[in-house]
């Protein structure tokens, strides 16, 4: 994992918790959407605060994308959940909402899987034509030989 | 009986979303390292490799319909309930599904790590 992928991460994260933030903010200023009513949903898009936030969410997925691209599933999605954190944070600083020890528990137990996630490999190697069982075991092997 | 709504509109969330996941990280699997690419091809390139990607338009259309099964969840149900449910469900299937599809190693660092998480979510929600 080099800088640059830690810097990929910190956008999946950023980007979804502060794209979310401003769709909330923009929406509760438009107001009640009726379902199928699609004139109201597209003339939601014309507030500022929803647009910004349609963008955030567009970087977000450019970024998820990206990490994809050079790491696991299992490994990106937790490791970009610290997002649930920022999101609690933006709305205790920012729409002064009240956090309870409850939230600051979650905070805490997310926050302890990202410490899992992170310290362990981002990418699962394929050999190609050769069982998981025989992967560990070259694995074992060139370990023993360094 | 709204009940039984709010859960199997909850239960199509979870498949879509995870389905969704699955595809598109399948999707840029194939596609390859794509720092590494936009160095080599240019971001044009990438973007078009992306886009023909079958497997990254599959997954768009599954994100699409998890993310209907979403509006149908919440107009049933509480969204204190509907977010956090298929919040932390959506992780463990994640877990699950890249082990069986993707052949992802998940290890106990791995299970343990969706475990919190998901808990997290209902915590927050509280």
């Amino acid at each position: 994992m080099t800088f640059r992928k830690y810097l990929v991460l910190a956008s999946v994260t950023i980007f979804a918790a502060v794209g979310d933030s401003f769709l909330s903010h923009g929406m509760k200023q438009v107001g009640e959407i009726s379902s199928g009513d699609f004139k109201d949903l597209l003339l939601a898009v014309v507030n500022p605060w929803v647009a910004l936030g349609i963008l955030f969410l567009l970087g977000f997925f450019v970024a998820y994308l990206t990490a994809l691209s050079w790491a696991d599933l299992t490994y990106v999605l937790p490791a970009s959940s610290l997002g649930y954190v920022l999101l609690a944070l933006i709305a205790k600083y920012f729409l002064h909402e009240q956090i309870t020890l409850w939230r600051w528990l979650g905070i805490l137990l997310i926050s302890a899987g990202v410490g899992f996630v992170t310290q362990g490999p981002a990418l699962t190697h394929h050999h190609p034509a050769c069982s998981e069982a025989e992967a560990d075991r070259e694995l074992v092997g060139s370990r023993s030989h360094t | 009986m709204k009940h039984l709504y709010t859960w199997s509109a909850i239960a199509a969330i979870v498949v879509a979303s995870v389905s969704g996941d699955v595809f598109l990280s399948r999707a840029m699997k194939q596609v390859g390292d794509v720092g590494a690419l936009r160095r080599r091809l240019g971001s044009l390139a990438v973007v078009v490799r992306v886009l023909r990607n079958p497997w990254f338009l599959a997954g768009v259309l599954l994100m699409a319909c998890g993310f209907y099964s979403l509006l149908f969840a919440l107009s049933w149900g509480d969204v204190s309930l509907v977010g956090p449910a298929s919040a932390s469900l959506t992780f463990v299937g994640n877990a699950v599904a890249a082990k069986i599809f993707l052949h992802e190693r998940v290890d106990h660092r791995r299970w343990m790590a969706a475990l919190l998480v998901a808990g997290g979510v209902v915590l927050l929600a509280r």
